[in-house]
Protein backbone atom coordinates (compact mmCIF):
# COMPACT_ATOMS: atom_id res chain seq x y z
CA UNK A 1 0.00 0.00 0.00
CA UNK A 2 1.36 3.62 -1.07
CA UNK A 3 2.56 5.50 2.08
CA UNK A 4 2.29 9.12 1.95
CA UNK A 5 3.81 10.72 5.16
CA UNK A 6 2.65 8.16 7.60
CA UNK A 7 -0.54 7.93 5.70
CA UNK A 8 -1.60 4.55 3.82
CA UNK A 9 -3.41 5.29 1.33
CA UNK A 10 -5.17 2.80 -0.71
CA UNK A 11 -5.88 4.64 -4.25
CA UNK A 12 -3.13 5.94 -6.55
CA UNK A 13 -4.92 8.60 -8.06
CA UNK A 14 -5.05 11.71 -6.75
CA UNK A 15 -7.05 14.60 -8.10
CA UNK A 16 -7.47 17.67 -8.56
CA UNK A 17 -10.49 20.15 -7.72
CA UNK A 18 -10.62 22.73 -10.62
CA UNK A 19 -12.14 23.43 -13.96
CA UNK A 20 -15.27 21.36 -13.52
CA UNK A 21 -18.44 22.41 -14.95
CA UNK A 22 -20.30 22.50 -11.75
CA UNK A 23 -19.73 20.99 -7.97
CA UNK A 24 -21.99 18.30 -8.50
CA UNK A 25 -19.45 16.97 -11.22
CA UNK A 26 -16.76 17.58 -9.16
CA UNK A 27 -18.23 15.19 -6.81
CA UNK A 28 -19.61 12.85 -9.31
CA UNK A 29 -15.86 12.82 -10.12
CA UNK A 30 -14.05 12.23 -7.08
CA UNK A 31 -16.42 9.16 -5.94
CA UNK A 32 -16.27 7.56 -9.50
CA UNK A 33 -11.93 8.04 -9.19
CA UNK A 34 -12.04 6.57 -5.57
CA UNK A 35 -9.46 8.81 -5.18
CA UNK A 36 -8.88 9.56 -1.09
CA UNK A 37 -7.16 12.72 -1.87
CA UNK A 38 -7.59 15.89 -3.44
CA UNK A 39 -5.64 19.48 -4.15
CA UNK A 40 -6.92 22.67 -3.30
CA UNK A 41 -5.91 25.89 -3.54
CA UNK A 42 -6.35 29.33 -1.62
CA UNK A 43 -7.33 33.11 -3.00
CA UNK A 44 -8.61 36.31 -1.83
CA UNK A 45 -12.30 35.81 -0.22
CA UNK A 46 -14.36 38.19 -2.38
CA UNK A 47 -18.08 37.10 -1.06
CA UNK A 48 -17.72 37.58 2.75
CA UNK A 49 -16.68 34.09 3.79
CA UNK A 50 -19.88 32.86 1.72
CA UNK A 51 -17.42 31.14 -0.93
CA UNK A 52 -15.26 29.40 1.32
CA UNK A 53 -17.95 27.93 3.37
CA UNK A 54 -19.92 26.74 0.29
CA UNK A 55 -17.10 24.93 -0.94
CA UNK A 56 -15.91 23.58 2.44
CA UNK A 57 -19.77 22.14 2.58
CA UNK A 58 -19.14 20.00 -0.51
CA UNK A 59 -15.31 19.00 0.59
CA UNK A 60 -17.03 17.68 3.77
CA UNK A 61 -19.35 15.51 2.01
CA UNK A 62 -16.21 14.10 -0.21
CA UNK A 63 -14.69 12.73 2.79
CA UNK A 64 -11.29 12.54 1.38
CA UNK A 65 -7.26 13.64 2.27
CA UNK A 66 -7.14 17.29 1.51
CA UNK A 67 -4.15 18.53 -0.06
CA UNK A 68 -3.64 21.93 -0.46
CA UNK A 69 -1.55 23.90 -2.81
CA UNK A 70 0.35 26.58 -3.50
CA UNK A 71 -0.90 27.11 -7.12
CA UNK A 72 0.07 30.37 -8.75
CA UNK A 73 3.38 30.95 -5.97
CA UNK A 74 6.26 32.45 -8.45
CA UNK A 75 8.34 33.24 -5.19
CA UNK A 76 9.46 31.62 -2.39
CA UNK A 77 8.15 34.68 -0.49
CA UNK A 78 5.03 33.92 -1.78
CA UNK A 79 4.72 30.32 -1.43
CA UNK A 80 5.55 30.32 2.29
CA UNK A 81 2.77 32.46 3.36
CA UNK A 82 0.62 30.43 1.34
CA UNK A 83 1.92 27.34 2.77
CA UNK A 84 1.46 29.05 6.35
CA UNK A 85 -2.30 30.23 5.70
CA UNK A 86 -3.41 26.84 4.06
CA UNK A 87 -1.68 24.66 7.31
CA UNK A 88 -3.51 27.15 9.45
CA UNK A 89 -6.82 27.06 7.61
CA UNK A 90 -7.29 23.39 6.46
CA UNK A 91 -4.97 22.05 10.04
CA UNK A 92 -3.09 19.69 8.00
CA UNK A 93 0.61 19.48 8.00
CA UNK A 94 0.48 18.45 4.03
CA UNK A 95 1.10 20.73 1.60
CA UNK A 96 1.72 20.46 -2.63
CA UNK A 97 4.60 23.55 -2.91
CA UNK A 98 4.63 25.46 -6.26
CA UNK A 99 6.93 27.52 -7.19
CA UNK A 100 6.54 28.91 -10.82
CA UNK A 101 9.48 29.63 -12.68
CA UNK A 102 8.33 30.62 -16.13
CA UNK A 103 4.42 32.28 -16.70
CA UNK A 104 4.33 30.57 -20.28
CA UNK A 105 5.57 26.89 -19.34
CA UNK A 106 4.58 27.03 -15.63
CA UNK A 107 7.61 25.31 -14.89
CA UNK A 108 9.17 24.86 -10.90
CA UNK A 109 11.53 27.16 -10.52
CA UNK A 110 13.85 24.26 -8.79
CA UNK A 111 15.68 26.64 -6.68
CA UNK A 112 13.47 28.56 -5.08
CA UNK A 113 11.55 25.54 -4.69
CA UNK A 114 14.26 23.43 -2.93
CA UNK A 115 14.77 27.00 -0.33
CA UNK A 116 11.02 27.01 0.19
CA UNK A 117 10.77 23.45 0.52
CA UNK A 118 13.80 23.62 3.60
CA UNK A 119 11.99 26.19 5.13
CA UNK A 120 8.48 24.37 5.50
CA UNK A 121 9.68 20.82 6.24
CA UNK A 122 11.70 22.80 9.20
CA UNK A 123 8.70 24.16 10.46
CA UNK A 124 7.17 20.85 10.23
CA UNK A 125 5.18 20.71 6.93
CA UNK A 126 5.45 17.76 4.77
CA UNK A 127 5.83 18.45 1.46
CA UNK A 128 4.79 17.10 -1.75
CA UNK A 129 6.90 19.34 -3.93
CA UNK A 130 6.06 20.25 -7.99
CA UNK A 131 9.32 19.27 -9.82
CA UNK A 132 10.95 18.22 -12.65
CA UNK A 133 12.41 14.33 -12.82
CA UNK A 134 15.71 16.32 -12.44
CA UNK A 135 17.83 14.11 -10.22
CA UNK A 136 20.22 16.40 -8.45
CA UNK A 137 16.95 18.86 -7.50
CA UNK A 138 15.17 15.49 -6.45
CA UNK A 139 18.42 14.92 -4.23
CA UNK A 140 18.58 18.85 -2.86
CA UNK A 141 14.67 17.88 -2.30
CA UNK A 142 15.12 15.04 -0.29
CA UNK A 143 18.03 16.69 1.83
CA UNK A 144 16.08 19.55 2.32
CA UNK A 145 13.35 17.16 4.24
CA UNK A 146 10.99 16.18 1.41
CA UNK A 147 9.82 12.21 2.10
CA UNK A 148 7.51 12.65 -1.41
CA UNK A 149 8.70 14.01 -4.71
CA UNK A 150 6.15 14.91 -7.77
CA UNK A 151 7.51 15.59 -10.94
CA UNK A 152 5.81 17.01 -14.26
CA UNK A 153 5.88 14.95 -17.06
CA UNK A 154 4.95 17.61 -19.47
CA UNK A 155 3.70 21.26 -19.11
CA UNK A 156 0.66 21.80 -16.62
CA UNK A 157 -2.71 21.22 -18.73
CA UNK A 158 -0.73 20.39 -21.95
CA UNK A 159 -1.94 16.51 -22.39
CA UNK A 160 0.66 15.22 -23.99
CA UNK A 161 1.61 12.37 -21.82
CA UNK A 162 5.54 11.74 -20.40
CA UNK A 163 8.08 13.65 -22.64
CA UNK A 164 10.73 12.52 -21.21
CA UNK A 165 10.64 8.34 -20.32
CA UNK A 166 13.85 7.70 -19.90
CA UNK A 167 14.23 10.58 -17.41
CA UNK A 168 11.26 9.04 -15.60
CA UNK A 169 12.38 5.80 -15.39
CA UNK A 170 15.70 7.29 -14.46
CA UNK A 171 14.37 9.21 -11.87
CA UNK A 172 12.77 5.91 -10.39
CA UNK A 173 15.72 4.05 -10.73
CA UNK A 174 17.62 6.24 -8.33
CA UNK A 175 15.15 6.83 -6.40
CA UNK A 176 13.45 3.71 -5.43
CA UNK A 177 12.06 4.31 -1.92
CA UNK A 178 10.46 7.95 -2.27
CA UNK A 179 7.20 7.68 -3.14
CA UNK A 180 7.07 9.65 -6.87
CA UNK A 181 4.02 10.75 -8.18
CA UNK A 182 3.57 12.30 -11.56
CA UNK A 183 1.60 15.51 -11.66
CA UNK A 184 0.89 17.48 -14.68
CA UNK A 185 1.15 16.92 -18.44
CA UNK A 186 -1.34 13.69 -18.14
CA UNK A 187 -3.96 14.14 -21.03
CA UNK A 188 -5.37 10.11 -21.36
CA UNK A 189 -5.75 6.90 -19.34
CA UNK A 190 -2.82 5.49 -21.36
CA UNK A 191 -0.72 8.11 -20.64
CA UNK A 192 -1.26 7.45 -16.83
CA UNK A 193 -1.33 3.72 -17.27
CA UNK A 194 2.33 4.42 -18.81
CA UNK A 195 4.12 6.12 -15.69
CA UNK A 196 2.44 3.66 -13.97
CA UNK A 197 3.91 1.20 -15.34
CA UNK A 198 7.05 2.55 -14.69
CA UNK A 199 6.84 2.44 -10.96
CA UNK A 200 5.88 5.33 -10.24
CA UNK A 201 3.33 5.29 -7.41
CA UNK A 202 0.93 7.32 -8.32
CA UNK A 203 -0.28 10.06 -10.48
CA UNK A 204 -2.12 13.90 -9.64
CA UNK A 205 -4.59 14.61 -12.11
CA UNK A 206 -6.88 17.82 -12.56
CA UNK A 207 -7.47 18.73 -15.90
CA UNK A 208 -7.70 15.96 -18.07
CA UNK A 209 -10.66 14.93 -15.99
CA UNK A 210 -12.19 18.14 -15.54
CA UNK A 211 -12.31 19.18 -18.89
CA UNK A 212 -12.94 16.02 -20.48
CA UNK A 213 -16.64 15.68 -22.26
CA UNK A 214 -17.61 13.02 -19.26
CA UNK A 215 -15.50 14.04 -16.14
CA UNK A 216 -17.19 11.21 -14.23
CA UNK A 217 -16.25 8.81 -16.62
CA UNK A 218 -13.21 9.85 -17.89
CA UNK A 219 -12.02 9.47 -13.84
CA UNK A 220 -13.37 5.78 -13.53
CA UNK A 221 -11.07 5.49 -17.05
CA UNK A 222 -8.04 6.78 -15.04
CA UNK A 223 -9.11 5.06 -12.03
CA UNK A 224 -9.10 2.04 -14.16
CA UNK A 225 -5.79 3.06 -16.36
CA UNK A 226 -4.04 3.79 -13.12
CA UNK A 227 -4.95 0.66 -11.59
CA UNK A 228 -4.11 -1.20 -14.85
CA UNK A 229 -0.50 0.13 -15.52
CA UNK A 230 0.61 -0.46 -11.41
CA UNK A 231 -0.63 -4.46 -11.68
CA UNK A 232 1.80 -4.45 -14.51
CA UNK A 233 4.25 -2.63 -13.02
CA UNK A 234 3.94 -5.47 -10.10
CA UNK A 235 3.47 -8.55 -12.26
CA UNK A 236 6.81 -8.09 -14.05
CA UNK A 237 6.61 -7.00 -17.97
CA UNK A 238 8.53 -7.61 -20.49
CA UNK A 239 11.29 -6.41 -22.14
CA UNK A 240 11.23 -5.44 -25.79
CA UNK A 241 13.15 -7.89 -28.30
CA UNK A 242 14.38 -7.21 -31.78
CA UNK A 243 13.60 -10.07 -33.27
CA UNK A 244 10.06 -11.85 -33.26
CA UNK A 245 9.74 -15.06 -31.19
CA UNK A 246 6.97 -17.39 -31.65
CA UNK A 247 4.58 -17.58 -28.92
CA UNK A 248 3.16 -21.63 -29.62
CA UNK A 249 6.08 -24.18 -29.55
CA UNK A 250 7.67 -25.36 -32.60
CA UNK A 251 8.69 -28.53 -31.11
CA UNK A 252 6.04 -31.49 -32.51
CA UNK A 253 4.47 -29.75 -35.27
CA UNK A 254 2.89 -31.50 -38.07
CA UNK A 255 5.25 -31.56 -41.14
CA UNK A 256 4.00 -31.68 -44.13
CA UNK A 257 5.74 -32.94 -47.58
CA UNK B 1 -7.26 54.28 10.14
CA UNK B 2 -6.41 53.51 6.68
CA UNK B 3 -5.67 49.94 5.63
CA UNK B 4 -5.54 47.55 2.80
CA UNK B 5 -7.98 44.71 3.24
CA UNK B 6 -7.12 42.04 0.18
CA UNK B 7 -5.60 44.88 -2.11
CA UNK B 8 -8.43 47.45 -1.40
CA UNK B 9 -7.96 50.70 0.12
CA UNK B 10 -10.51 50.52 3.64
CA UNK B 11 -11.11 53.06 6.60
CA UNK B 12 -11.77 51.50 9.68
CA UNK B 13 -12.28 52.15 13.71
CA UNK B 14 -11.66 48.74 14.52
CA UNK B 15 -8.53 48.04 16.53
CA UNK B 16 -8.38 44.44 16.19
CA UNK B 17 -8.00 42.02 13.18
CA UNK B 18 -11.08 39.92 14.34
CA UNK B 19 -13.13 43.48 14.50
CA UNK B 20 -12.29 43.96 10.70
CA UNK B 21 -13.71 40.82 9.21
CA UNK B 22 -16.93 41.71 11.60
CA UNK B 23 -16.86 44.99 10.16
CA UNK B 24 -16.87 43.69 6.66
CA UNK B 25 -18.44 40.87 6.66
CA UNK B 26 -16.07 38.23 6.75
CA UNK B 27 -17.82 34.85 8.36
CA UNK B 28 -17.30 31.69 9.13
CA UNK B 29 -14.55 29.62 9.87
CA UNK B 30 -12.97 28.44 6.30
CA UNK B 31 -11.05 31.65 6.22
CA UNK B 32 -7.40 32.18 6.92
CA UNK B 33 -6.05 35.61 7.65
CA UNK B 34 -2.21 37.41 7.07
CA UNK B 35 -1.16 41.04 8.14
CA UNK B 36 1.89 42.01 6.48
CA UNK B 37 2.93 38.93 5.17
CA UNK B 38 2.80 37.08 8.60
CA UNK B 39 -0.20 34.64 9.29
CA UNK B 40 -2.53 35.35 12.17
CA UNK B 41 -4.60 31.95 13.46
CA UNK B 42 -8.26 32.60 13.74
CA UNK B 43 -7.54 32.01 17.40
CA UNK B 44 -5.50 35.26 17.54
CA UNK B 45 -7.05 37.28 15.79
CA UNK B 46 -9.28 38.77 19.03
CA UNK B 47 -6.45 39.83 20.35
CA UNK B 48 -4.49 41.06 17.27
CA UNK B 49 -3.97 45.09 17.00
CA UNK B 50 -4.29 46.11 13.62
CA UNK B 51 -2.01 49.53 12.94
CA UNK B 52 -2.50 52.37 10.16
CA UNK B 53 -1.46 51.04 6.33
CA UNK B 54 -1.59 47.63 7.70
CA UNK B 55 -1.85 45.15 5.01
CA UNK B 56 -4.43 42.51 5.50
CA UNK B 57 -5.25 39.57 3.18
CA UNK B 58 -8.21 37.18 3.90
CA UNK B 59 -8.50 34.23 1.47
CA UNK B 60 -10.83 30.77 1.60
CA UNK B 61 -10.29 27.75 0.03
CA UNK B 62 -11.33 27.17 -3.91
CA UNK B 63 -10.86 24.67 -6.15
CA UNK B 64 -6.92 24.07 -7.13
CA UNK B 65 -4.66 21.36 -8.71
Amino acid sequence: MLSLYGKNISSRLLLGTAQYPSPAILAEAVHNSATEIITLSLRRETAGGKQGSRFQELIKTLDVHVLPNTAGCFSVKEAIITARLARDLFKTNWIKLEVIGNQDTLQPHVFALVEAAKILTDEGCEVFPYTTDDLIVAEKLIDSGCKVLMPWCAPIGSAKGARDTDGLRSMRAHFPDIPLIVDAGIGRPSHAAAVMELGYDAVLLNTAVAKAGNPARMAEAFAQAINAGRLGFEAGMLEPRDVAIPSTPVIGRAVFS
Amino acid sequence: MHIHVNGKERETKACFLAGILVEFGFEGDWLATAVNNEVVAANERADYRIYESDWIEIVSPMQGG
